[in-house]
């Protein structure tokens, strides 16, 4: 079942057409990778997704509700999709624990609820599901470490963690592991592929194809606003048109 | 929580977790919660001791005592908003004038009870604030410090102007003889040919009475914000200050959130207004100038933004110095100066003369500067520090002194 | 017809003060990233820096005249001005020119100080949140008006226009409009000249000059001229330095069309700000126009015909049409975007 529906989305800049005629169908229970050289539209696709862009035309569907039309991204997450930045977007200032505490906060509150009695620390569910998942992620024991000292592989790690302490349905990833040395890659590569074991649908967008093709059921290659290629991994690897799409760039 | 986690096996295998988590939180939550019962418990004694305990200080006489506690709420009030979310207003001042009239015009209408007034005055501020939060919060960063510091200005305008039937202009709003007092007339206290004092049910609001109950309710106040900054509530506002986008993405609607502690210590700076007013019945446009806010903005800084107990200080340590320092003049510090030997003394009082008496605003200026440029987090910070320094905690990396205690500091 | 075009005059000299502290305001803003609430204080010190030469030129010396004396009998003393014993009827002249000679003073000493605020205080705010650039500049604003006032005293120093300009000029007869019915002093005029001259010669430095060139591409992006290898600091210095000359004479021709007081920079700086937010942050023809427009509003709103209908708007009209502004079009009138939005 198709839990992501895009079809016949258009998003033009000023004169400048940054996505044209783009259909996506993401299936339920699976990894979809969004590939694509630079300035191919990866990232106004994701944000149109996401609430952040308004697509000029086009369906947009979750689930079997339209993320389109003044919908904001905290109505876009309490529906289930949760989003991974490309630069860790974390509360740094404030310790692992509260990090993750404030989505678990987020799902059991709903999107605002004036809770400004009764202590946090009493809220044993949100705690207890906030360290469950730190230890999941393996960051149980430095749960009160102020966040802002992590590297960013374990700032990555914690990010997921607040998405997953959600229970989303969908999970967008965008380039998890941009910018992070081989080892902390292969770590991600196995944190999403468990993730992946357990229901939440993803959607990577990605520039490093061996992440892409260790991890992805299913890939979309967007170049110049469209998708040109959709297929399942073994079938895009020879795609002379997706050769041509790099111009010998990272797949070669 | 309730059932009791022995080892928590992690499903997805990375590290297995070692420690008894439920253990070390159920420990660590009981040493919050006495350590905030301690902090109730030495702040109720240090603020109804305070006749005593500054009278070394020659700070013991109740009309300065009084201005410590309603600075100390106002502070407390603004730091709800500005310490948890850094939302920069300038325009709290406004909140308080709106509490001082409402207050007085209570006094006037109804009764000369303080009950009545505070709660009118904290409603009042509340719906005003409710207003301008509403519009204002549509902007953030500093557009968000310019709107508040338009509709204050808008408020001291019209203050001056054209609400003068509300506000009475630059004379001020006050009693008379002739006002109505409806309740106090329906339950029969006469009237005298003198003007009313204001009262609690009998007792006199002003003098050491008025110092005891703005003490009680800067006490009530400081329990209330404390519970806040422990409460879910308290954290998604600390969640708003680091990372309003991430807010967005995990599903939290910021702006109800925003504006619920927008209006909540606006309310604060109501109740602040109207205790004014209990204390000495008049209120005029003046304590809604901007500058005005900018002193309760310099009291939540020079204490620490951000932190439980650091407003209360600021505004405590700013009220005690604008007091001694604007009585000094050139013949007192002369005085003060007369240990040193004659030409230093005469060069000193020198010196010195430009930053007391009328000067003492300079003194104020350069204070705010100090401390911005060198103790942003204000004198709990500072306290940190030194507190760091004789326990050899400062040795230790910041991320470790911090993971012994995730709260905001004390 | 004439009541309109008298209205928009009176607007114009305080919106082109405004315009002018905003284009200074802006271009920090725009160049250093830096909210300046002591902007208001430097078009205060400017406005000090004439009372200064004023107060200097009219230092006297005292002589007794034994061949004159007093009706009490006692000789007469003779008050000469020491610049004009120096220099005779130039001397005089300087007196009454008091104001305009005031220029050559306040551009070098305005210089200094943006200059030693900008090293001493502001290059370490760069990187701090606004809220504490804030802060600093005005704790800065404080002291700077704390140091007049108690040097100058808390009320306000008239100082006069030179004798030949401190006329009004009939505009009306000149415009074919009944005569008297648009009279507009003749200082006030001046005061647009100057400022029309100000605002060119700010905007030719930008267009013309490379320093100008690199201070633009600053504005537009930052990082990159950053990383281009420029010297930025050392642009950052002379953009500060610039804007505290221009709002320094700024306040210099003020002073006979208002009489300075310490205060007087914290009214214009919050309006400024007003200014600046509807003109669009980092837009200097944005300023300048909102300053100008803004100035026009202020002056029609305080027509007793307006008053009548809408009564105390002339004391709110700015911080409404801010308001309006900002929640309609929060870029403001000719902002561009992401500016100031994070």
């Amino acid at each position: 079942m198709a839990i992501l529906e895009v079809s016949g989305v258009n998003k033009t800049f000023g004169g400048l057409k940054a996505l044209t005629d783009v259909n996506l169908t993401v299936e339920e229970n699976t990894i979809h990778a969004i590939i694509g050289p630079n300035g191919a539209g990866k990232s106004t696709m994701l944000n149109c997704m996401m609430g952040k862009l308004q697509p000029d035309n086009g369906v947009v569907n979750f689930d079997g509700t339209s993320l389109l039309g003044g919908i904001t991204p905290y109505q876009i997450n309490q529906l289930g999709v949760c989003r991974v930045f490309q630069t860790p977007e974390v509360f740094s200032d404030m310790s692992l624990l509260e990090n993750v505490m404030i989505p678990s906060l987020a799902r059991h509150d709903g999107a605002f609820e004036f809770n400004g009695w009764g202590p946090v620390a009493k809220r044993d569910e949100v705690s207890q599901d906030a360290i469950q998942m730190l230890a999941e992620v393996g960051l149980a024991e430095q749960r009160n470490v102020i966040t802002g000292s992590l590297s960013r592989g374990d700032k990555r790690r914690l990010e997921m963690a607040m998405c997953l302490v959600q229970k989303p349905k969908l999970l967008l990833l965008d380039e998890p592991t941009a910018g992070m040395s081989r080892a902390d890659t292969n770590n991600t590569i196995e944190l999403l592929k468990k993730i992946g074991e357990r229901d939440i649908t993803m959607i990577i967008i990605e520039h490093d194809m061996h992440v892409v093709f260790s991890l992805a059921d299913h890939i979309s290659v967007l170049a110049q606003g469209t998708v040109i290629v959709d297929g399942k991994p073994e079938s895009i690897k020879g795609d002379p048109r997706v050769i041509e799409a790099y111009l010998g760039g990272e797949l070669g | 929580m309730s059932q009791k986690l022995e080892k928590i096996k992690s499903p997805l295998d990375m590290e297995p977790l070692t420690i008894e988590v439920h253990d070390v939180e159920a420990s660590h939550r009981a040493k919050t919660a006495r350590n905030d019962l301690i902090l109730m418990v030495v702040f109720s004694a240090v603020v109804l001791g305070g006749p005593w305990i500054l009278a070394p200080f020659g700070a013991d006489y109740p009309d300065l005592l009084q201005r410590f506690c309603i600075f100390g709420i106002f502070a407390i009030g603004f730091n709800i908003m500005f310490g948890l979310t850094g939302y920069l207003s300038f325009g709290h001042a406004a909140f308080l004038g709106v509490g001082s009239y409402a207050a007085v015009w209570s006094f006037k209408l109804l009764t000369m009870n303080a009950v009545p007034a505070v709660i009118f005055g904290v409603l009042c501020a509340g719906l005003f604030s409710a207003a301008i939060g509403y519009i204002s919060l549509r902007r953030a960063g500093i557009y968000f410090s310019i709107l508040t510091l338009a509709f204050a200005q808008m408020s001291y305008n019209l203050a001056y102007s054209v609400l003068t039937p509300i506000t009475n202009g630059e004379t001020g709003l006050q009693l008379e003889l002739s006002d109505s007092r409806m309740l106090d007339a329906a339950m029969g206290i006469e009237r005298t040919s003198s003007l009313p004092v204001t009262n609690l049910f009998g007792m006199k609001m002003s003098g050491y009475e008025g110092f005891y109950f703005c003490a009680i309710i800067l006490i009530i106040a400081f329990y209330i914000s404390l519970r806040i900054f422990r409460s879910p509530f308290g954290m998604m506002l600390r969640g708003i200050k680091t990372n309003q986008n991430r807010m967005a993405y995990t599903g939290i609607n910021t702006r109800p959130y925003l504006l619920t502690a927008f209006v909540i210590s606006g309310m604060y700076a109501g109740l602040a207004g109207s205790l004014m007013a209990v204390t000495d019945p008049l209120a005029g446009a003046e304590r809604m100038q901007w500058t005005a806010s900018g002193e309760v903005v310099l009291m939540t800084i020079l204490g620490g933004a951000g932190t439980l107990i650091g407003p209360v200080i600021g505004a405590g340590v700013i009220k005690y110095f604008e007091n001694i320092f604007s009585a000094f003049n050139e013949d007192t510090l002369h005085a003060a100066y007369s240990f040193l030997p004659e030409g230093l003394a005469d060069f000193m009082t020198t010196i010195s003369h430009p930053f007391v008496g009328e000067g003492w605003h300079l003194t104020l200026g350069v204070l705010f500067m100090m401390i911005v440029i060198f103790l942003p987090g204000g004198l709990m910070e500072g306290a940190q520090r030194i507190a760091n320094l004789f326990s050899g905690a400062g040795k230790k990396s910041k991320a470790e002194s911090s993971a012994t205690d995730t709260q905001p500091a004390e | 017809m004439d009541a309109i075009l008298l209205q928009i005059l009176n607007g114009l000299d305080k919106g082109a003060a405004y315009a002018l502290i905003a284009l200074g305001l802006t271009l920090i803003f725009g160049t250093l990233g830096v909210v300046n609430f002591a902007h208001g204080a430097l078009f205060m010190l400017g406005a000090f820096c004439a009372v200064t030469v004023g107060k200097l030129l009219k230092y006297e010396t005292v002589k007794l005249d034994p061949t004159q004396t007093t009706p009490w009998g006692s000789p007469a003393e003779i008050r000469t001005p020491i610049v004009e014993e120096w220099f005779g009827d130039f001397g005089a002249l300087m007196i009454d020119y008091s104001v305009p000679f005031s220029i050559l003073f306040a551009i070098p000493i305005m210089l200094l100080l943006g200059v030693l605020m900008e090293r001493g205080l502001i290059r370490f705010f760069y990187k701090r949140p606004h809220a504490d650039q804030i802060l600093v500049t005005f704790g800065l604003a404080i002291v700077v008006q704390e140091i007049i006032k108690s040097q100058f005293g808390a009320n306000p120093i008239p100082q006069a226009a030179p004798a030949l300009l401190a006329g009004s000029a009939d505009l009306g007869a000149v415009l074919g409009f009944d005569p008297g019915t648009v009279v507009y002093p003749y200082w006030r005029i001046i005061y647009l000249l100057f400022s029309a001259l100000i605002i060119g010669i700010v905007f030719a430095f930008l267009q013309f000059t490379t320093y100008g060139m690199v201070v633009r591409a600053g504005m537009a992006d930052r990082e990159t001229v950053g990383l281009l290898g420029i010297n930025i600091q050392k642009r950052f210095t002379v953009v500060f330095g610039m804007a505290a000359v221009v709002a320094g004479l700024a306040g210099v021709m003020y002073t006979p069309i208002l009489p300075p007081d310490y205060h007087m920079g914290m009214d214009f700086l919050v309006l400024s700000f007003v200014v600046v937010v509807v003109g669009g942050m980092g837009s200097l023809p944005g300023a300048v126009a909102a300053g100008f427009l803004l100035g026009i509003l202020q002056s029609f709103a305080s027509m007793n015909e307006v008053k009548n209908i809408l009564p105390g708007i002339d004391q709110i009209i700015i911080y409404l049409i801010a308001v309006v502004i900002l929640l309609v079009r929060p870029r403001g009138l000719m902002g561009r975007k992401g500016v100031m939005e994070s």
